[in-house]
């Protein structure tokens, strides 16, 4: 998966430390980017990619030839405007598009599987840290993402306080909930499940553990959404035929629905990153860091920070966005916050949402404005 | 911008931090920021009018007073502003009291019930007062506890809050409130601004 010659990398010399205690380097960081770095390079933005993500934001995946997960948002005249900002994005490490992960070969020629270092997302940021460096860039104009990539957000600008002018997490967490280790766990449980997932060894495309992944997908597919939504999009409708069949084939469009979401999700990412990168997810809890107070991971930055939530996001809900903006508030950062009406669950940061987008869009062209005076 | 505001504005000096309570559209707020280079913050119940604020580069949470303020640490602006909104609250008191530990100083405007048009309105009419600055019917305004600037003079009085400044607003026209005036700028003014400190 990590082969296609569409993918450009960043082989990071330098040593990494991860949270584990194992040290990797001469590793690779797949990354993209959109629009072009000015002469002042003040005008970047890093982009944080959430579980499932990849570092193709928009226009089309060259690998899977769909569109980029957060084409909505970004791109020429859109909320994140690249005819005006210089848009970075990579694959975390774990991930599956490039970036080091399980489905990397180690020293001995041998793939990782799980045998890859368990990785956090601090390490993600810290690996990702490298690409400024690359391009030159002291200080970035932004960074945001939303769900994991806005818990990346918070670590990044926890672990680097004036690398980023504005700081942007969406439908996001400082602490990962039980109820989101729960599912995460169900994901990962139904893929070790998998016959062919075989401690994480398995090798060919024809004998990975494609079915427990798709179920992992199916069940995560619905926390992304909410019961409104569903219920709107497809109630109680039939799939192809005029009543119930009186079997387990998917009699329902929501069952069709989901099935169709786990088998296309296969195709384009692996397994053992799933665990990987939920595993990561799981381990953020990113006031355990500072010993429970959540201020201290914010309080040698200046950066301007703008939280945003959305009312029908029960996976990260807005209590948990409100909590960043409490902490934030009682160190007196600058930060602003905002919940937007949807009912898309927590997929509305991906969606075209007017709303949000409009918000993000204002929030970054006057920062920048007010940046130039 | 409407009076109420520019006399506002006149209370604070340059290069403070302020924070405006039921900030609405941000005028107020970009006023301040614009020309009194104030390290200005908002918050604002309606989703609609944070989105305003947002378009205009301002820095607002969306949020409930009543709730919001207490996760703001002590005396942390120099001065809180509350716009002809202490009466909307459930408990008034309580606000005013955040307000005050919250902010060094506060400035809260409030909409006279004693003004004479509202009393003549109910004297004459027999129906509840509907004036400029009190525009809703009985069954939709979002005011729960009216009260007049005698009122308020006396409640923060009896709280020990000091009173640094109080003007009374009738149209364009705005004179000092003290102690032997009360009576008639009750009467007279439409709109009372507190300059108030604990």
């Amino acid at each position: 998966m990590n082969t296609e010659k569409n993918i450009k990398t960043l082989i990071v010399k330098k040593q990494l430390k991860l949270d584990c205690g194992k040290t990797i380097k001469d590793f690779p960081i797949a990354y993209e980017t959109y629009g072009s770095l000015n002469s002042k390079k003040d005008n970047a933005i890093l982009v944080f990619h959430a579980l499932t993500g990849d570092q193709f934001v928009t226009g089309i995946n060259p690998v899977t030839n769909k569109e980029g997960w957060w084409s909505y948002a970004v791109g020429p005249d859109k909320a994140i405007d690249t005819n005006k900002y210089f848009v970075i994005c990579s694959n975390v490490i774990g991930g599956c598009m490039g970036s080091y992960g399980p489905s990397h070969k180690d020293t001995d020629q041998k793939i990782f599987g799980t045998n890859f270092p368990v990785i956090t997302i601090n390490d993600m940021v810290n690996a990702q840290y490298n690409l400024l460096d690359h391009f030159g860039i002291d200080k970035l104009f932004s960074i945001t993402g939303g769900s994991m990539g806005g818990m990346q957000v918070l670590q990044f600008i926890s672990n680097f306080p004036d690398k980023s002018k504005t700081v942007i997490p969406i439908a996001t967490t400082s602490s990962h909930s039980a109820q989101n280790i729960a599912f995460n766990e169900l994901g990962r449980q139904a893929i070790t499940a998998d016959s062919n997932w075989k401690d994480g060894n398995y090798t060919s495309n024809d004998t990975n553990p494609g079915k427990g992944l798709a179920v992992a997908r199916m069940a995560a597919h619905i926390t992304y959404l909410s019961k409104k939504g569903l219920q709107e999009k497809f109630g109680r409708k039939l799939q192809e035929r005029e009543d119930l069949k009186f079997g387990f084939d998917a009699d329902f469009q929501i069952e069709s629905y989901l099935r169709y979401q786990g088998s296309v999700f296969v195709d384009r990412f692996d397994a053992n990153s799933y665990l990987y990168i939920t595993r990561a997810m799981d381990y953020f809890d990113l006031a355990k860091q500072f010993n429970g107070n959540l201020s201290e991971a914010f309080k040698n930055t200046n950066a301007k920070f703008f939280i945003i939530s959305f009312t029908s996001d029960w996976l990260y809900p807005t209590q948990e966005n409100k909590d960043i903006v409490i902490a934030l508030n009682s160190i007196g950062a600058d930060v602003g916050f905002v919940e937007i009406e949807s009912d898309k669950g927590h997929d509305s940061f991906l969606l075209d949402v007017p709303d949000f987008l409009s918000a993000l869009k204002n929030f970054l062209d006057k920062s920048y404005e007010e940046n130039k005076l | 911008m409407k009076n109420e505001f520019q006399i506002i504005a006149d209370l604070i000096e340059k290069d403070k931090k302020v924070l405006d309570v039921g900030c609405a559209d941000g005028t107020l707020m970009k006023f301040l920021k614009d020309n009194k280079n104030i390290n200005i913050r908002g918050l604002e119940i309606s989703k609609e009018r944070v989105q305003e604020c947002i378009a205009k580069g301002l820095t607002v949470i969306e949020g409930n007073a009543e709730k919001d303020l207490k996760q703001f640490p002590d005396k942390s602006f120099d001065y809180v502003i509350l716009s002809q909104t202490l009466q909307a609250f459930l408990n008034p008191e309580l606000v005013l009291d955040e307000l005050l530990r919250v902010g060094k100083k506060a400035i809260v405007t409030i909409p006279n019930f004693g003004y004479w048009k509202v009393r003549f309105h109910l004297l004459i009419k027999g129906t509840m007062p509907i004036t400029k600055t009190l525009p809703d019917e009985w069954y939709n305004t979002p005011n729960l506890h009216m009260c007049t600037i005698k009122d308020f003079f006396h409640f923060v009085k009896s709280k020990d809050i000091k009173i640094f400044k109080s003007l009374a607003l009738n149209n364009l026209n705005s004179s000092i409130i003290n102690q032997s005036n009360l009576g008639v700028k009750n009467l007279f003014a439409d709109l009372g601004i507190f300059l108030i400190e604990k």
